[in-house]
């Protein structure tokens, strides 16, 4: 599986990121800086966290219409697999590619700690390694992880088996809509979460429920 | 042309930010303060005289990048 990491001013997660695909995978990630405007040839592209563009308007706003995302949407829209974490879901849904928004959290507080997130979804090509309703624990680490969508998208997201994460009971950190972590696009290739899969990969640093999010990756895509 | 563009939640979506500012007018003695609800203000300056151009440039901007349609409403003030 051939992968790349697309790399804003002010990502953060970028190598985060990079180290999971490389121990994966067996190779190092393609680092795509966002003024590039074509994505070599990959399998899977990460759009990592952080806060692209200083968050300047709104998170991902600016990001979403960078040069290097045209090409990323054109890809995404040929059924390349394009996961977006924390501000990757922001540029996501700011690119249309996933719907909804994620607005300031409620409590209006940054809020950084691990949360218990449950896989609703296995039929993926990003959480076929984890069973239904498994319960997961992601770090998350962010300001605006509030997610929004008219009520009419959101029983559309559930009647179609696209809300993938969810912030186990009592558990949302941010006021999301029906406890939402993490939405898919219809054909399945485009999916956006809130949690950092890739900070919950080494043992070092905890339990490593993240990994499996990426073997299932590895799996699906090599 | 000078136009200014406000951005604002629509109706419905919840904006905790102008809640607290809300609760913190109470907190200074303002009781009539109801809902307060805050959004942002951009000032462009624009070149060319044609108004509905102009109109029509500016809703474009909105629509592609001012404004998230999803949560956010728009309006435009344009002055010669």
């Amino acid at each position: 599986m051939k992968s790349a990491v697309i790399v804003f001013p002010a990502s953060n997660r970028d190598r985060d990121t990079a180290e999971v695909l490389e121990k994966v995978t067996g190779t190092k990630p393609y680092m795509v800086w966002h003024a590039d405007s074509e994505m070599p040839n990959v399998d899977l592209i990460v759009i990592p966290g952080g806060f692209s563009y200083g968050d300047y308007l709104r998170c991902g706003a600016m990001a979403a219409q960078s040069h290097i995302m045209r090409d990323v949407i054109a890809k995404a829209n040929k059924g390349v697999a394009v996961l977006g974490i924390c501000n990757g879901f922001q540029i996501l849904t700011e690119s249309r590619l996933l719907p909804g928004a994620l607005m300031r959290n409620a409590g209006l507080k940054f809020v950084s700690k691990p949360v218990p997130v449950d896989v609703e979804e296995t039929q993926s090509m990003f959480t076929r390694r984890y069973r239904k309703k498994q319960r997961v624990v992601y770090p998350v680490a962010h300001g605006e992880g509030n997610y929004f969508a008219d009520e009419e998208t959101l029983d559309r997201l559930e009647g179609e088996g696209r809300v993938v994460f969810r912030y186990a009971g009592g558990e949302n950190p941010n006021g999301s809509a029906r406890d939402i972590a993490g939405v898919i696009n219809e054909k399945r290739n485009v999916m956006g979460l809130m949690p950092h899969p890739e900070c919950a990969c080494d043992p070092l640093l905890g339990p490593p429920d993240g990994l499996g999010l990426f073997e299932g990756l590895v799996e699906a895509l090599s | 042309m000078k136009a200014r563009v406000f951005v604002t939640l629509k109706n419905g979506v919840l904006d905790p930010q102008g809640k607290a500012i809300g609760h913190a007018l109470n907190n200074l003695g303002f009781e009539a303060v109801g809902e307060v609800r805050q959004g942002k203000l951009i000032d462009i300056e624009l070149t060319g005289k044609d108004e509905s151009h102009a109109r029509a440039s500016l809703k474009e901007m909105c629509e592609k990048l001012l404004a998230n349609t999803v949560i956010e409403k728009y309006e435009i003030e344009l002055k010669p």
